[in-house]
């Protein structure tokens, strides 16, 4: 016991701090992150962090509060895509591609005058790489107050969303509003992104948002299970991850420790390949399972 | 507003309707009706526009001229008289969704809220199932049934918000002969028990001949309406394809056929690749 | 500005834009954006190893690129293709954090790693650059046809026995070559938006593939060009420049077909 947790896990202030920030983001992206894999987002997901990441570097030369540069950057970089064009299948992955290209340019120059003209050093890797230890305890209620709005408009549009995300055809048909559906999702996406982006960084944004989902998506039987498995995942990998990344330091003495988004992430891919397994296990006995008829003709997915 | 017989309104009027994108003219000036209980096929060969019609009829193309009425009312997107079953549906096999869920959706998808389902809406799903002999799969994932396990899910799911009229897009395009039985027959079987019209497109008629009430031919951007006897002759095709083709009966089964050194690519019969 | 180390920025710039313009046209043409911005962001991280424990950091590079591309593939074979490069992404980079986190290395450094040096090429450089950028467009000339042919028609390609995934893997490799030699130049960052921006444009503009092959290289030389001159003038990093005039390509072609459709339709209608 000992060994594992190690003295003043608990007592120590920036821990407890990361184990509560560290769980309610985890349950947020998941929530958010079963329909991103689902509608395959994944992409505009993910550069959200870096767009948000733009904002909060411009922010940080700006003097302005850093939560607010990454919300607003991500939340922009969102509609940018959705002017361009990330409703329409085809062209959803360009859009993303190119606010992700310019606001990566934008973050050079953020960082770049971080750097010189503000002479502060790691800003980069702060910015960059994030770290839930350094997040001030007065971030939280901001998450949890945006946290807990995502999650409930995602509740009140889950129908909607479910079946507009498995054909577009079939929802609009049937008289749902597809396109503002889309919108108040990437809404939904952009704020989720912008909080874990600054809670936890960049790297975790994404892990925390596909991963956990991801694998719960393969091994449920249902999207309502699908999520709560999701956040169960979501929250035991942070947990885990910060409980390792704090004992690290106790392994070698000489060295700084591990950072946590290293174990938290590493967790998050052990489910997802223990989840493929299962997966196939699962493939083996449905095709097994007698089909009533036309068998001849299976569904391939891809 | 034309009125028939029994002076309800035609289930769908469509009026005039052209549609082009950029400088191509796809359909021009159509104009047909369908009657209620009827079982009318929409034929024509790949890339005529058979699709685009049927999106205009849903109000999800728009048209440059003409208008459509569905019960004699002007289309409007929120109506709930129509069900549609697309061609193309790519349902995931990595979705957690029973077939059971997605009919259910039928019901409520269109509502934001919290509402749960009541038992009667529960049971309902069950009749729906039932009547299109999808129990024994309602608890398979989705994405994981045969291609014609996953239609008849999604007619299933188009058919429970009781629609007027059915709009089913090449729905025996990827089906093997004895499949393209069962499901015309469950097809006329439903829209008998359920009182609903079926509008279906197909490049091939022969095997809709047995329930098909009326037809809707298109060809050349333009369609010719009425039953089968009165749309499937040489004239009446020569005219729509703008050159001579024959119409030979041979086994109870219908074949056009075009002249030799006419484009034999108009003609349904013979499907030309097509790339989307 | 076209003297001293300057030469070695123009000579080695304009051979990064080329490599961007070619293997770039196809990734937008396969919608492989996402791929094409993790697998640059996994070399950053093979860096950054290579750094901590003194290896060359071009080895690092690439092995990681190549780990990236095949991590990306073989994921994707056996589950959805983007989340398996998500998943593939915050891993490498989640091993780069950690690399980091041993190491001592100097902020800078990661700076320039992850957005680019340009200006500070050294004339070492242009040699492995220019081989590794031939080898690059060569592998996307031998594979040229599998390539369009899996990309625009991929049921023709597969009844002619082109295994779609193994092309796509290749495919993959082939960007990890391009992102091994761009890095240590441009950065891990900005490779990615040399290789949207332009191509996307050439794509808006013309449906031949040919000719948008060609004006994807041609705006990617001018992309790069124009930011190294503004970089020196102004000081502000190239990679600023790189990432902002390569999505305004996009944005200009997208506006000049838009006008043009709508001139178009009102001449006929007048
Ligand atoms: N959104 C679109 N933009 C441009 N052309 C289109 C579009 N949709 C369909 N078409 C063209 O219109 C024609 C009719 O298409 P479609 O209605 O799908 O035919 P069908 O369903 O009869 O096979 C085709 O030539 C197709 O290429
Ligand atoms: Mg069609």
């Amino acid at each position: 016991m000992h060994f594992f947790l190690e003295p003043g896990f608990f007592s120590n202030a920036p821990v407890r701090t990361a184990l509560l920030l560290g769980a309610v983001v985890a349950a947020v992206s998941a929530v958010v992150g079963v329909i991103t894999v689902v509608r395959s987002q994944s992409f505009a997901g993910h550069a959200l962090t870096d767009v948000a990441t733009a904002g909060g570097s411009g922010a940080y030369y700006l003097g302005v509060g850093a939560l607010w540069g990454f919300l607003g950057g991500s939340l922009a970089g969102a509609g940018a895509m959705e002017l361009i064009g990330v409703q329409r299948v085809r062209r959803r992955d360009l859009a993303t591609g190119i606010v992700l290209g310019a606001a990566t340019g934008l973050s050079a120059l953020f960082l770049y005058l971080d750097t010189t003209v503000k002479a502060t050093t790691g800003a980069t890797q702060q910015i960059l790489f994030g770290s839930i230890f350094s997040v001030s305890s007065s971030t939280i209620p901001y998450v949890a107050i945006f946290g807990g709005l995502v999650v409930l408009m995602m509740a009140i549009m889950r129908r909607p969303l479910l079946l507009t995300s498995l054909s577009s055809e079939i929802a609009s048909s049937q008289g749902v509003r597809v396109r503002m559906v889309g919108v108040l999702f990437m809404f939904c996406l952009a704020v989720s992104v912008g909080l874990s982006s600054i809670a936890i960084g960049s790297i975790l944004s994404t892990a925390l948002l596909i991963g956990p989902a991801a694998t719960a998506l393969r091994v449920a039987r249902s999207i309502a299970a699908a999520t709560f498995l999701a956040i169960g995942l979501g929250i035991i990998s942070t947990w885990l991850g910060i409980l390792l990344a704090y004992d690290s330091f106790y392994w070698d003495p000489s060295s700084q420790g591990l950072p946590v988004s290293f174990f938290i992430v590493a967790i998050c891919f052990v489910f997802y390949v223990f989840s493929g397994i299962a997966l196939s296990r699962r493939r083996a006995q449905e095709t097994r399972r007698p089909v009533a008829t036309d068998s001849a003709l299976s569904a391939e997915g891809r | 507003m034309s009125i028939d017989g029994k002076g309800t309104p035609p289930v769908l009027e469509v009026d005039g309707v052209s549609v082009s994108f950029g400088s191509r003219n796809i359909l021009h000036n159509v104009s047909f009706e369908l009657r209620a209980g009827e079982f009318t096929g929409l034929i024509g060969s790949n890339g005529v526009g058979k699709t685009t019609l049927l999106r205009v009829i849903l109000g999800l193309q728009p048209i440059s001229t003409g208008s459509v009425r569905v019960l004699g009312a002007p289309l409007s997107k929120r109506s709930r008289a129509l069900g549609y079953v697309p061609q193309k549906v790519l349902l995931d096999p990595d979705v957690p969704m029973r077939a059971r869920d997605l009919v259910a959706l039928g019901l409520d998808a269109h509502k934001f809220g919290f509402s749960r389902r009541s038992a009667t809406e529960r049971e309902k799903v069950e009749e729906i199932l039932v009547a299109v002999d999808a129990e024994s799969f309602a608890d398979a994932r989705i994405g994981s049934l045969s291609g014609g396990e996953q239609q008849r899910v999604l007619i299933a799911h188009a058919l429970i918000s009781s629609p007027k009229l059915l709009l089913l897009d090449e729905p025996l395009a990827n089906l093997d002969p004895g499949s393209v039985q069962e499901v015309v027959a469950l097809l006329h079987r439903v829209a008998k028990d359920h009182g609903v019209s079926i509008l279906l497109s197909a490049h091939e008629m022969n095997a809709l001949l047995p329930v098909m009430d009326r037809i809707v031919y298109v060809s050349n951007g333009r369609v010719a309406s009425g039953t089968t006897d009165e749309v499937v002759r040489s004239d009446v095709l020569s005219e729509l394809y703008g050159h001579h083709v024959d119409v030979i009966q041979l086994h109870g089964r219908i074949f056009v056929v075009a002249e030799p050194g006419t484009s034999a690519e108009d003609v349904p019969e013979h499907p030309r690749y097509q790339v989307d | 500005m076209f003297t001293g180390f300057m030469v070695n920025a123009w000579q080695v710039g304009t051979i990064v834009a080329v490599v961007a313009g070619v293997v770039g046209f196809f990734v937008v043409l396969r919608g492989a954006a996402f791929p094409a911005h993790a697998i640059p962001n996994g070399a950053f991280a093979g860096a950054a190893g290579a750094n901590l424990i003194g290896l060359n950091p071009l080895l690092g590079l690439g092995v990681f690129s190549a780990l990236a591309a095949l991590g990306i593939g073989g994921l994707g074979k056996r589950g959805r293709p983007d989340v398996a490069t998500a998943l593939a992404l915050v891993l490498m980079l989640a091993l780069g954090a950690a690399f980091l986190s041993q190491s001592t290395q100097y902020e800078p450094e990661i700076y320039s790693l992850l957005f680019g040096e340009i200006l500070g090429v050294s004339s070492t450089q242009i040699l492995p650059t220019l081989l590794l950028g031939l080898a690059s467009v060569l592998a996307i000339a031998v594979l040229y046809r599998r390539l369009l042919l899996t990309s625009l028609l991929p049921d023709v390609a597969a009844s002619k026995g082109v295994d779609p995934y193994r092309v796509d893997v290749m495919f993959l490799l082939v960007v990890g070559l391009a992102t091994t030699m761009t890095v240590p130049v441009v950065g891990a960052l900005l490779i990615f938006s040399l290789m949207i921006g332009p191509p996307a444009a050439a794509r808006t503009l013309t449906s031949r593939p040919g000719a948008a092959l060609w004006l994807s290289v041609s705006f990617s030389l001018l992309t790069i060009w124009i930011a190294i001159a503004a970089s020196y003038q102004t000081n502000w990093p190239v990679g600023f420049y790189v990432g902002v005039i390569s999505a305004a390509w996009y944005l200009a072609a997208r506006t000049y077909v838009r006008t043009q459709s709508f001139l178009v339709l009102r001449r006929r209608v007048i």
